[in-house]
């Protein structure tokens, strides 16, 4: 299929500005294009943390320039309480939603899959571009919400009604149904790109490229897509009923009228769970390609990495009720969830233990990809180990709802957006945009980030044990709370460094598109076959669709001189001692 | 590490401790020697001129012992927690007991309504009275709580007392708990309910036992 796709785009007349750049079927353009919305979104996402924290350390101050922010979301410098509840509800929604995905799952996933797999394009590239234009009309509607009346939604990034169902509760109208409809058209495209994924993974691997020597990026990013189309069914069943309540009265949530509001809880969270490994997947995706391209090994227990991967998959869909242990389901439930969540923790060790076991043995660089690399596994160690603590239904009685579970998903989602996200885009930089990043920048950017990440997200436990709840406006009403309010204002200071840590960076990035040196096609001497093409590919990638000949990190091996055999590179013929041995066995 | 906790003041707050202290010992080790392996190979195995890294598949399973192996001891002791979890959990939210003092307490936008039995000791009589944001209990009963929400999601927490539990519109709940000792402490809103939603706090009061009934009686309505 794909030598016929490849002989037919010989035959088209170059494309314009406008289909070439903007309205492009390309993935590669497509996988760029997304990457940019998630980090432009990261700048909104990340404004809000700063309000936030500023108002969480010093409750009754003004807060310094936000002067542009008009009443009666901000009086004089000051925060509005109910728009506090929006800049909280606003950074979740559009740092899962509208950063991790887009850039690893539709700018990391789109660019790499086809490359990877040596194809040309994904199956279905109108669909991949409809699917980036959904998103990117999903964003502008969720912007747009922050300029209606009544603001933005208000109600938390999980929505529970009946807060969210009753404009009356929140007196946030139009925001929340454009929140629903953003999410609605977000899970659009992420549907269609899984569909697509799927599709092409399926369908058009190169000769040779049998699914056990596929890069584990792939296998990551299959398996996120079929968690995430299998999941969201229910949500979206469970957006649509809370927009009918909105706007139609309806009563599903509401229980005046006969509705529950725990059968939200339920379609939010069974697909909530299961989209958090949709996240983290395809970021540990680029820390498996990284790991053994920086120590020059093979990933260590490859087959053990894929089928924990699926494991760990299965077992997502059977642990959401985790988020709702008080949250008013038969108390009976709660043991038989603590035991499905705390048996995830397994396949995910076996995850953790087998990337540190590929640096056994290595001979390791750390270029700035890397040093992100292994910033992620310190860093998701961290969130592993503080998921036993909330996953124990006795524990959760006193944690749930508090700063101890907001340290530990930041502990898992950061490291992967961020830590694995930035391996990804240090190590991917190159093939990308043709050109190099600077490395003194990029270890800048690394050790600033990892520093000022770990202090503000570390004493997050302290305030967790002492009680602190979440979206909270002002912890000075609470006199339990007071003695923690210096460790707010710590985690405030960390957090505007941890901003500000970011500057080098967006310098880095949009300064090498510019004056960055000109890429090899390998410039990271790397097997897969991303690096097998030109630095960035040309447009259908590949001159000739590669042979591939074996599986995917073959580095330092004993037989051969190089200390790396690419993909569509033969291995050296057995000595013929060894073959005559193995047939007399 | 104790003092972290708010002071507990309830005959269930040490096991609700215990079950973090198991899991921080646990999870402590492991998180300790990961992180030493970790450190151990980033400094040990640093490139070195001509020496090549060793071409380790983890394939086999001699080599593949090294990670399924640890994970087998991690899924026993996670099990272990999850035993001692279940107690707990049991103990403070399934097994009820019937209760020596019994309230009710409705949250609504953005104060709690305590509903006092009066001096005949019986909810739903005509001597109850209700108190906005105050909480008050004998030390060394089992108080019973029926936990209901007026008009969207709230959850009653009680650090001291560590419980908390969602109020749903709709639903009654019932939980329960002991104070140990007399004195002053605080209830909290642990579920986002609107903008006022940091201003849900009450005030909690433990009496000395002896006291209990002469409070009643104090702030019951005339007869």
């Amino acid at each position: 299929m794909s030598h016929v796709a490849a002989a037919a785009h010989g035959h088209h007349p170059e494309p314009g500005f406008w289909r070439k750049y903007v309205f492009s079927v390309d993935h590669k353009v497509i996988g760029t294009q997304y990457m940019f919305l998630g980090l432009v979104m990261a700048l909104l996402g990340g404004a809000s943390v700063y309000v936030i924290r500023w108002q969480l350390a010093w409750p009754e101050s003004q807060i310094p320039l936000t002067g542009w922010i008009p009443e009666p979301a901000m009086y004089e410098g000051h925060l509005d309480p109910a728009f506090y509840n929006q800049l909280v509800t606003m950074h979740g929604t559009i740092m899962v939603f509208f950063v991790a995905m887009p850039i690893l799952l539709g700018g990391l996933g789109n660019f790499l899959l086809p490359l990877m797999i040596g194809a040309d394009d994904m199956a279905l590239p109108r669909l991949n571009m409809m699917s980036f234009w959904t998103i990117f009309t999903a964003a502008m509607v969720l912007v747009a919400s922050f300029f209606v009346p009544g603001g933005p939604a208000s109600a938390g990034w999980t929505g529970y009604p009946p807060l969210s169902a009753d404009a009356q509760y929140t007196g946030v109208e139009w925001g929340l149904n454009l929140w629903i409809l953003a999410l609605a058209l977000e899970f659009g495209s992420f549907l269609m790109g899984g569909v697509n994924f799927l599709t092409t993974a399926i369908n058009m691997r190169a000769p040779g490229l049998s699914f056990f020597r596929l890069p584990l990026m792939v296998w990551m990013q299959l398996t996120a897509a079929v968690l995430f189309m299998l999941s969201v069914g229910p949500l979206i069943a469970g957006a649509v009923m809370l927009l009918l309540d909105r706007t139609l009265g309806t009563s599903f949530f509401l229980p005046a009228r006969g509705g529950d509001p725990l059968l939200w809880q339920h379609l939010f969270w069974f697909f909530g769970h299961p989209e958090v490994y949709v996240v983290l997947l395809p970021g540990v995706g680029a820390v498996l390609e990284v790991l053994p391209a920086f120590a020059r090994k093979p990933i260590f227990g490859y087959r053990a990495i894929v089928y924990s991967t699926i494991v760990a998959g299965v077992l997502s869909f059977i642990v959401w009720a985790h988020h709702m242990f008080i949250a008013g389901i038969d108390p009976r439930l709660a043991t038989p969830f603590s035991i499905t969540t705390i048996l995830i923790s397994v396949p995910f060790a076996v995850l953790l233990f087998a990337m540190i076991a590929t640096l056994w043995g290595g001979s390791i660089t750390f270029a700035t990809p890397m040093l992100f690399a292994i910033g992620f596994l310190v860093t998701f160690l961290v969130g592993g180990v503080t998921g036993i603590f909330n996953g124990s239904a006795a524990l959760d009685i006193f944690i749930h709802d508090t700063y101890f579970v907001v340290g530990h998903f930041h502990y898992t989602l950061f490291p992967t957006v961020f830590f694995g996200g930035f391996a990804g885009i240090y190590y991917w930089y190159p093939k990308i945009f043709g050109r190099m990043l600077h490395e003194g920048l990029g270890k800048l950017h690394f050790w600033l980030t990892f520093v000022t990440f770990n202090l503000v997200f570390l004493p997050m436990f302290r305030l967790g044990m002492g009680g602190h709840m979440r979206r909270i406006y002002n912890p000075l009403n609470y006199e339990f709370l007071r003695p923690l309010e210096p460790v707010n204002q710590f985690v405030t200071v960390a957090a505007i460094a941890l901003l500000v840590s970011q500057v080098p960076f967006a310098l880095n990035f949009l300064g090498a598109l510019v004056w960055g040196r000109r890429a090899p096609a390998n410039p990271w001497n790397a097997t897969t076959l991303e690096w097998a093409t030109a630095s960035p590919p040309p447009h259908g990638n590949f001159a000739t669709v590669p042979t591939v000949h074996h599986g995917p990190y073959e580095y330092s091996r004993p037989d051969t001189a190089a200390d790396f055999v690419p993909q569509h590179v033969p291995l050296p013929a057995p000595p013929a001692a060894e073959a005559v041995g193995a047939a007399g066995i | 590490m104790d003092h972290w906790f708010p002071e507990s003041i309830s005959t269930y707050g040490a096991d609700v401790d215990g079950i973090f202290h198991l899991i921080y010992w646990i999870v402590g080790f492991w998180f300790v020697l990961t992180l030493g392996v970790l450190l151990y190979c980033v400094v040990r195995f640093r490139r070195r001129a001509g020496v090549p890294a060793s071409h380790i598949r983890g394939e086999r399973w001699r080599e593949l012992a090294w990670i399924v192996v640890p994970a087998a001891i991690v899924l026993l002791l996670d099990l272990g927690i999850d035993a001692a979890g279940a107690r707990v959990w049991d103990h403070v939210k399934t097994d009820l007991p019937p209760g020596d003092v019994h309230l009710a307490v409705t949250g609504k936008q953005f104060e709690w309504l305590i509903t006092y039995p009066g001096p005949d000791a019986k909810l739903g009589t005509a001597d109850d009275f209700t108190l906005n944001s105050q909480l008050h209990v004998p030390a060394g009963k089992d108080v019973r709580i029926t936990l209901r929400a007026e008009d969207v999601l709230h959850s009653f927490f009680l650090p001291h007392v560590r419980l908390k539990q969602d109020a749903i519109p709709g639903r009654t709940i019932d939980m329960w708990f002991n104070a140990t000792r007399p004195g002053t402490w605080e209830l909290a809103c642990a579920e986002l309910c609107g903008f006022g939603h940091h201003t849900m706090r009450g005030t909690f009061v433990v009496h000395a036992p002896e006291e209990w009934e002469q409070w009643i009686r104090s702030r019951a309505p005339s007869a």
